[in-house]
């Protein structure tokens, strides 16, 4: 009886946990060895002026499966300090470069876009990183960029660096729906 | 019993007969790690004299036991033998507090001993990266500084202090052979001061869990008559040669356009990376990646072609390269002596 | 299982009397009993069972990794995987199998060992265990879900810090810390108060058995230990759900900060662990030496000065930090220190078997082997609180080594002797003796041949906590031998397992002494009734069934409520007739509550607030006022037979 009514609490425990694991499964994977190198997200557009019908960004699923995994994010987190991000963006308030934090995206704020603005850079100061930084890479700055506004998986992001604090906790940030850049689209971008 | 002690014997021959050997401390190379020997050897003479002692009353006691057991109420309260088992307690006490008294004294001689340095020491600090030693030579000007990686050359006789500091998390600096082990702590610097007495190759470990490449994260020790250090910190100072057919000259350029130069410097170039080990003399070194392949061609290209093949969550990302690009690096690479 | 008391226990009532005392005292049928039941035997076991499944969990957690590293880059299993491996089986055996079941023992004996009817706080006990299951499933269903601790059971920042562990794995290993030390704390202050204010009549200080002893101190070592290691991990919960800066070296809080907390709780636990095995060994050794043990006085002394000396070791743990070595020497004195009651309980037990009239049955052949094995393991000790050997050797196998043998032969070896012991108690049969013989040895050679080479490999320069290493290092042979001798101890740990599952059902019937032995839980019938006793049997030396005469007992306490018995704490005069609660659902209620509280809090700060209120609720309905009986008894003019004055 006593073993029945064991079994029978773990498996209502993992009932009630099942709803979760599927997020739990992928947001704990140490994904080390992929077996074919990642590529870049296609279609990428960072402007909504285009001829003909409009053409959205087509939404790449890798985008949701890096945004969910604590590993991706907390290289990602580890790259920028690296590669020197935080000199012109500091620690994601910006400074020399705009704001990471915040909902204001020039050339868009999807996952897909930040990515696209990594490689291939951008007017006004920011470098191209295509051939410097490989790709699956990119991809995990990019979560960690969009972690600091608040758009990754909170269970995902890190809390903080182990290093002096400067914004609030990652993982406590507001989400921040990227939207246009008012002054950039005034003139008709964004 | 005596199945046991004879099994242990063997084992214990078996295992103490490698008491040779480039990173274990039975083999002390060094005055601390001589010291410590010291402490090891009052030990086990002390502590194995104890057991033996321990064993042996156990012994006896259970010889005792095949004499007849004696039928009748069991003993509570005194026994004859009462007044003898006392006086033996006391004695073991005296004698468990003179051992213990021994050992202490010894402990703090030699822990003394260590902390001592001898004069004008070789200044080297290591910073510990998860799964990498960044090894840089005091030098003044600040031109003089020899920056290497995972490996450290020291002079014969010699003492020479290391300062170690942590970049990300908490490891452990251990040769064995010449000194104990020190934490690199972040946010702290701590000091082991070595003094070699012995000419060869030892190798280290890092000895504090540090995450997924713990048990990869080796270093390279060299004990060399001070004539060749010297030679070899004159050769470190120099400036990377320059390729000199075609594919190496290819494969420079590969490695500043590409990837590499993000992480890697090699003086003398373009290439001014300080997150990932220098790699301006990469061929002077016995081993590649922290002690986990050695430093042949093809280990090599296999390290660039997947690090995360021979060491799963290394920090050095996998990047696609043709097998062509490969050579060519590969090739420039074994320029860099 | 009886409940009534059988023909021949010395402390049976009548029938009509032992039958309301069984009415009164019994759980209810069915699962609801199953749920609400407060008795201390029926918890007991249950941990004990628990803590035994967790044994097997964690040991085959070690088959993998011994298997891994049978031989140079095997390739068996992953960094990651082995990471968690490695964690998973130290935070399993700390945490899920040693503390608990130790403690366990001590919820099932102790009430009958002091000759009362229950332990104080039963619903507290309750509690107990439904949280510390609650831990320990929360931990393996994690592990299921790829979300098991990766940083070792001893999780130091910053590896387990914010930045270096990614994901929740860390905060679900520090979550189940808090389980695990709730249900340790709730156990010992149950454990402490029915030690020291429940005994039975008679039953002085002075006569109190040593394995009582020991379970009084270690009670009082996890009330001051546990909350230690709480601190440390709510900290480091905090540092990385909300961006607290307790371990942050660049706000002005400290890595080494962890370490102290940490091992302030750490080195005690072990003690906790260990201190019980004496009390066991002590047990044994009297029954089976037919002698009471040699020099009690000094017995308690020992354990005693280990309670406390025991908080005075930890930064042995440190030496390779860079803390001041004049400091570090304090702790080299100091550790070395404990190894003097430690050598004189040896002394003792074996002067005990040497004066006695040894009968080598299971128990006291686990009695031998813990002597062989954990003084090995103790001199080892003595090495490593040495900083400059300790400077060698620490974080290499020789530490993996040295706990080992202290573990396994200072708890280990003496836990299954004691529940080889008290099973015919526990379950009214006897075990197989030959089947008993036969595990005891290959457990014992098995882990010999374990975890000798071990010592060696350390000094030849092998870390610990490594998935792999080179085939040219030279360590290949030691560890395939390792790991040959980690087979053979796991298939004697399956006899052994083996012999008691089959026994329950068919060994031969045990009455309620068949090891002839002194102590008062064989005054009653195996297994016992549910009241314990049905008279209460009254104390007039440390052997009680031993002393000649006629067994006195004193009748007095109600049948048709539950009334315990509560005496004066040194010298056990009866002081008052209390009142004790019936089953109650209030403790697995509470259990639930403060489980959502603590596992919603590893993803989300606000459970902290709002969860309490469950909580809240859950001890209203606990704590809410029932009419109880408490009376003075009138103290006796004329003397108990045999208490002191």
């Amino acid at each position: 009886m006593s073993v029945g009514w064991k079994r029978r609490r773990r498996a209502a425990l993992m009932a009630a946990l099942v709803c979760v694991a599927p997020a739990a499964c992928n947001r704990e994977n140490r994904n080390m060895n992929a077996p074919v190198p990642e590529t870049a997200p296609k279609g990428v557009q960072v402007s909504d002026l285009h001829p003909g019908p409009s053409a959205a960004t087509p939404s790449d699923p890798r985008g949701r499966e890096y945004e969910g995994n604590a590993t991706h994010i907390a290289n990602g987190q580890r790259y920028y300090k690296w590669f020197n991000c935080s000199g012109c963006h500091f620690n994601g308030g910006g400074g020399i470069g705009p704001a990471l934090m915040d909902d204001k995206w020039r050339y868009g704020g999807r996952i897909e876009q930040i990515y696209a603005t990594i490689a291939q850079g951008r007017p006004n100061g920011m470098p191209s990183f295509a051939d410097k930084i490989p790709e699956q890479q990119i991809w995990e700055i990019a979560a960690y960029v969009r972690s600091l506004s608040g758009n990754a998986d909170k269970l995902a992001a890190p809390s903080r660096a182990d290093e002096m604090s400067s914004i609030p906790p990652i993982s406590n940030i507001d989400k921040a729906p990227p939207k246009g850049d008012p002054d950039v689209s005034k003139a008709g971008g964004g | 019993m005596t199945r046991l002690r004879g099994r242990l014997a063997i084992a214990a021959a078996l295992g103490l007969g490698g008491c040779r050997g480039a990173q274990t401390m039975l083999d002390p190379a060094g005055d601390q790690a001589r010291d410590i020997d010291v402490v090891w050897r009052a030990m086990l003479i002390v502590c194995g004299g104890m057991y033996l002692l321990v064993l042996g009353f156990l012994a006896w006691a259970l010889w005792r036991a095949r004499r007849p057991a004696a039928v009748g109420a069991p003993a509570i309260g005194h026994t004859p033998a009462e007044r003898t088992l006392e006086r033996s307690l006391s004695a073991w006490v005296a004698l468990i507090v003179a051992g213990l008294v021994t050992l202490v004294t010894i402990s703090f001689l030699v822990d003394r001993s260590l902390a001592e340095v001898g004069p004008q020491p070789l200044r080297v600090k290591v910073t510990a990266h998860q799964w990498w030693w960044r090894v840089d030579y005091d030098g003044s000007p600040q031109s003089q500084i020899v920056s290497t990686a995972n490996e450290l050359h020291l002079p014969l006789n010699r003492p020479a202090v290391v300062e170690l500091q942590a970049h990300d998390v908490i490891h452990s600096f251990w040769a064995p052979n010449l000194a104990g082990k020190v934490d690199l702590i972040p946010g702290r610097t701590n000091y082991v001061a070595i003094t070699p007495r012995r000419l060869g190759g030892f190798r280290g470990q890092c000895a504090e869990f540090c995450g997924l490449e713990h048990a990869k994260m080796a270093f390279d020790v060299t004990v060399e008559s001070p004539e060749a250090f010297e030679a070899w910190r004159r050769s470190q100072l120099a400036e990377a040669q320059s390729p000199t057919n075609a594919q190496q000259v290819h494969g420079q350029q590969l490695f500043q356009t590409k990837a590499c130069v993000m992480c890697h410097r090699i003086q003398g170039t373009e290439a001014g990376g300080s997150t990932g080990p220098d790699l301006t003399h990469l061929m002077s070194r016995r081993h590649i990646a922290a002690g986990a392949l050695r430093n042949s061609r093809g280990d090599l290209a296999a390290w660039i072609a997947d690090p995360q093949g021979v060491k799963p969550g290394t920090t050095m990302p996998r990047v696609p390269l043709t097998s062509d690009e490969l050579n060519d690096i590969v090739a420039y690479l074994e320029t860099l002596r | 299982m009886t409940g009534v008391a059988e023909a021949g226990a010395l402390t049976a009532l009548d029938a009509d009397g032992e039958q309301a005392l069984a009415r009164t005292w019994a759980t209810p049928r069915g699962l609801w009993g199953f749920l609400t039941t407060v008795d201390a035997k029926e918890i007991g076991k249950r941990y004990v069972v628990t803590g035994l499944a967790f044994l097997a969990l964690g040991g085959v957690l070690a088959l993998v990794m011994r298997t891994q590293l049978a031989r140079p880059e095997s390739g068996l299993i992953s960094p990651d995987r082995y990471n968690q491996i490695f964690s998973m089986h130290g935070t399993t055996m700390m945490f899920l199998f040693a503390v608990p079941i130790m403690e366990a023992m001590g919820l099932y004996l102790t009430p009958l060992m002091v000759g009362s009817r229950t332990m104080a706080f039963p619903r507290l006990n309750a509690f107990s265990y439904w949280i510390y299951l609650a831990g320990g499933v929360m931990l393996y269903v994690a592990y299921l879900l790829n979300i098991a601790p990766e940083a070792g059971w001893t999780a130091y920042v910053p590896l387990s810090g914010p930045e270096y562990s990614a994901g929740k794995r860390t905060d679900i290993w520090a979550q189940m810390v808090t389980f695990t030390e709730v249900a340790g704390l709730a156990a010992a202050v149950s454990m402490a108060t029915t030690i020291l204010k429940m005994r039975a009549p008679g039953m002085s200080l002075a006569r109190l058995p040593l394995f009582m002893w020991s379970m009084l101190t270690t009670s009082f070592m996890v009330m001051l230990a546990m909350p230690a290691v709480m601190l440390a991990t709510s900290f480091l919960i905090s540092d990385r759900l909300i961006g607290t800066h307790f371990y942050n070296e660049a706000e002005g809080g400290s890595n080494l900060l962890y370490q102290h907390l940490f091992w302030f709780f750490g080195h005690p636990e072990v003690y906790i662990i260990f201190l019980p095995g004496l009390g066991m060994v002590s047990e044994i050794t009297a029954t089976f030496c037919r002698r009471s043990v040699f020099g009690y006085p000094v017995m308690v002394l020992s354990l005693l000065s280990t309670g406390f000396l025991g908080f005075g070791l930890w930064v042995h743990h440190m030496f390779a930090t860079g803390l001041p070595h004049l400091g570090d020497s304090f702790y080299t004195a100091a550790s070395m220190t404990i190894a003097l009651p430690a050598g004189v309980q040896i002394f003792c037990w074996i002067a005990t078997l040497w004066d006695g009239k040894p009968r080598f049955a299971t128990p006291l052949l686990f009695v031998v082997g813990f002597v062989i094995t954990f003084v090995a393991g103790g001199l080892s000790g003595v090495m490593l609180a040495s900083v400059p050997l300790d400077l060698q050797v620490h974080d290499t196998y020789f530490v993996v080594a040295h706990f080992h043998y202290v573990l396994i032969g200072g708890a280990v070896f003496p836990l299954l002797g004691g529940i080889y012991y008290w099973f015919p108690k526990v379950t009214g049969r006897m075990p197989d003796e030959v089947a008993g013989k036969w595990s005891f040895w290959l457990i014992f050679l098995g882990f010999h041949l374990a975890f000798f080479p071990m010592h060696v490999l350390g000094l030849r320069g092998m870390p610990r906590r490594v998935y792999t290493y080179g085939a040219d290092m030279g360590w290949a042979d030691l560890n395939l031998l390792s790991t040959l001798g980690a087979y053979l101890l796991a298939s004697g740990i399956l006899v052994y397992l083996l012999n008691l599952v089959a026994a329950a059902r068919r060994g031969w019937p045990a009455g309620p002494n068949p090891w002839n032995a002194g102590g008062l839980e064989w005054a009653t019938s195996s297994p016992p009734p549910p009241h314990n006793f049905g008279a209460t049997p009254v104390v007039e030396g440390r052997e009680p069934l031993w002393l000649p005469g006629e067994f006195p007992v004193m009748h007095g306490l109600d049948v048709e409520h539950r009334e315990v018995l509560l005496t004066t704490i040194a010298d056990g005069k009866p002081d008052i007739r209390e009142g004790s609660p019936g089953p109650s659902i209030w403790p697995l209620l509470s259990a639930l509550a403060v489980s959502l509280l603590f596992i919603g809090s590893i993803f989300d700060e606000w459970f902290l607030v709002w969860a309490s209120i469950p909580v809240m609720l859950c001890l209203i309905g606990w704590f809410w006022p029932k009419s109880s009986h408490s009376k003075l008894v009138k103290a006796p003019d004329d003397k108990i037979p045999g208490a002191l004055a």
